[in-house]
């Protein structure tokens, strides 16, 4: 489907027609009638959508001193609009055959649903969209009325040959008046009649056309003041993604630093002890030895460790339901793991979840005080879905380092994290990863 | 016993080979990828072999799918895997339905010559040995809730799952082969698994309840 597809001229390749063909072959083409029901249709949803809309809002708007209670009226309002301009998307779509990509939602990371919702309501894609809900009614009004001349005037002067012949023959003392009576006059009305038939098609097809600009500027993906605005976040995004893989590689270089390298020196320190004493003093190069033998199985332990909070082989070889396994033995707090995966993800994306669940885990090991936690993974559509949810005592900060580095990495694929950490607790973060593409 | 070692890593390769002769193990042949070391098994019929998972050419599950191949072809042959990670995926496919004459194991316990060397005989007698962290994955990811069961009924059920013998599981929690024999009896009657006194049935029906196997 092409952008602006209210063509109704006949199909490329189809075999020449006369003149006359080509003149008519618009008026009875389905794209010019799919459009004359688009328009009729326009005041039936419009009324509709007024009214709720117009309730909605005033109710939301009324209910706000009401301890805020008017909040979350004004978020179903908004969540209602955002379906609502999708619906008429769609029915552009189908109706003109015009594909209207969806202004960008908001992805600011770790955000919770008040804040979002108190953001969409002051949003321009939300007033935009708004604005069209109510414009609907109206505008729909005015274009079934044009419509409705459009087509019911050609055919009316059409018609008037047919009365004047007709009408006498019927009722024999039937008076047919000056025009219907003047010969002349109906073969004027006539010509006139089929011109206004073969222009009604481009009528209608410029009635489409503003419907068209109108719905794009109000519902569509907006002007390019917000491009510049997505493109804006979409930088900040860039470097936030860049930063957090930055500090990762830091991260990693200080934990091998204090950790297995640490262990390795000490290992050869003591093998270096033992051999210096094995002659003069065999039973205590045998205790060195012995600690030097458990220092390098530790130090075993702590790179697997290392590896496996970073990228373990089995997630390219058996994909995230089963590495997630490795991470939930590898916690101290007990975890279940379930997981509904029947078709894998890209592995970027499978990598992101997987750091995402490691760091979450290591979160909850660390701060949460929880006795017990609980994975799930999931596939709703073209979205991975993950839940990663704790006993412990909550609190936890999305705007803290861990979390914030976190939200970074998801949103550098348009995904979704948010965290519910009321003090006291539970923690549940949830995580939406689009597998699309 | 005579062994035939899977391992691409030349250093780990001998140090395996070195550490099996001194024990007084006969390593008849070693490869360094899948195809050399079928060959190998083929040729000798060896009491056990000792494979390494990642393998060339692909590095990454190569070792593994040999092992299916000698448990599927030559089923007297015990198996043994290491690995430098473990993963209860692996062990699930490794041990399918049948968790008799078979080891996965991770490589640093090797470290431990006695252990190691046990989980060797016993996977060359029929037996199994299941890594540690193997088996807490498992718990993870058991789809029945555990939840009855006391934290020392737990450790024994881990224990079994491991494969360990009665006397070996009274010796790891240091208490008598009696009391171990009543963990066990309450861990079957609690998950409702019918008794089984030879170790393999166990082994098996711990691994089966578990989602393994």
């Amino acid at each position: 489907m092409a952008d602006s597809g209210v063509a109704s001229g006949p199909a490329a390749g189809a075999p020449p027609a006369s003149a006359l063909g080509r003149a008519v072959r618009p008026v009875v083409s389905g794209r010019t009638w799919l459009a004359v029901i688009h328009l009729l249709t326009g005041p039936f949803i419009g009324v509709v959508a007024f009214a709720f809309f117009v309730t909605a809002a005033a109710a939301g708007v009324a209910l706000l001193p009401v301890a805020l209670v008017g909040v979350p009226v004004l978020g179903v309002t908004v969540w209602a609009c955002r379906r609502f301009a999708a619906f008429e998307r769609a029915r552009f779509a189908v109706m003109l055959g015009v594909r209207m990509p969806a202004p960008r939602r908001d992805l600011s990371p770790g955000v919770s649903w008040w804040r979002r919702t108190w953001r969409a309501l002051g949003s321009l894609v939300t007033l935009r969209q708004f604005g069209y809900a109510l414009l609907r009614l109206p505008l729909g009004l005015v274009q079934f009325a044009l419509v409705i001349v459009v087509w019911s005037l050609p055919l009316a002067l059409l018609g008037m040959p047919v009365l004047g012949w007709l009408l006498p023959r019927l009722w024999a003392g039937a008076d047919t008046g000056p025009v219907l009576g003047d010969r002349a006059g109906l073969a004027a009305a006539a010509a006139l009649g089929l011109l206004l038939l073969l222009a009604a098609p481009q009528l209608t097809r410029a009635l489409a056309v503003a419907d068209i600009a109108i719905a794009r500027y109000l519902i569509g993906p907006g002007s390019s003041a917000d491009m510049t605005a997505r493109i804006g976040e979409l930088e900040r995004s860039r470097a936030r993604v860049v930063g957090a893989a930055e500090a990762e590689r830091r991260r990693i270089e200080r934990d091998l630093h204090d950790g297995a390298q640490q262990r390795l020196v000490s290992l050869a320190m003591d093998l270096g002890r033992a051999k210096a004493r094995f002659t003069d003093d065999p039973e205590g190069a045998r205790a060195i030895i012995d600690q030097a033998h458990a220092e390098a199985k530790e130090a075993l332990v702590e790179l697997r460790n290392l590896v496996r909070g970073v990228h373990p082989p089995v997630l390219a070889d058996r994909g995230l339901d089963a590495a997630l396994s490795g991470l939930a033995a590898l916690s101290p707090v007990p975890v279940t793991v379930r997981a509904d995966l029947p078709v894998r993800a890209a592995p970027s994306v499978e990598a992101i979840a997987y750091f995402v669940v490691a760091e979450a885990l290591t979160n909850i090991a660390k701060h949460a005080r929880a006795t017990r936690a609980e994975v799930s993974a999931e596939r709703r559509g073209d979205v991975l879905h993950i839940v990663i949810r704790d006993d412990g005592i909550g609190g936890a900060d999305p705007r803290g380092q861990g979390l914030s580095g976190l939200a970074d990495r998801v949103t550098g694929v348009d995904g979704k994290l948010s965290v519910h950490s009321p003090a006291g607790g539970p923690t549940v973060i949830e995580v939406d990863l689009p597998c699309g593409s | 016993m005579r062994i035939v070692i899977a391992e691409d890593s030349v250093l780990l390769r001998e140090g395996l080979t070195r550490l099996l002769a001194e024990a007084g193990h006969d390593v008849v042949a070693t490869a360094g990828e899948g195809e050399e070391f079928l060959r190998a098994v083929g040729q000798h019929e060896p009491d056990a072999v000792v494979v390494d998972v990642r393998m060339p050419p692909t590095f990454t599950d190569e070792g593994l799918r040999a092992a299916l191949v000698v448990r599927r072809r030559w089923p007297g042959i015990g198996v043994l895997v290491l690995s430098q990670y473990v993963e209860e995926r692996y062990a699930t496919e490794l041990l399918s339905g049948r968790p008799h004459g078979v080891g996965y194991l991770l490589k640093d316990r090797v470290a431990d010559l006695a252990e190691f060397l046990d989980a060797l005989d016993r996977v060359a007698g029929g037996g199994s040995a299941l890594d540690p962290e193997v088996v807490a994955q498992l718990l993870a990811r058991s789809s029945h809730p555990l939840v009855g069961l006391t934290p020392r009924e737990r450790e024994v059920l881990g224990l079994m799952a491991e494969g360990r013998s009665n006397a070996a599981i009274a010796a790891a929690l240091v208490i008598g082969g009696g009391a171990v024999e009543k963990h066990i009896n309450s861990i079957f009657a609690k998950l409702g698994l019918p008794p089984a006194d030879r170790d393999h049935r166990r082994v098996l029906a711990v691994l089966h309840y578990l989602g393994a196997g």
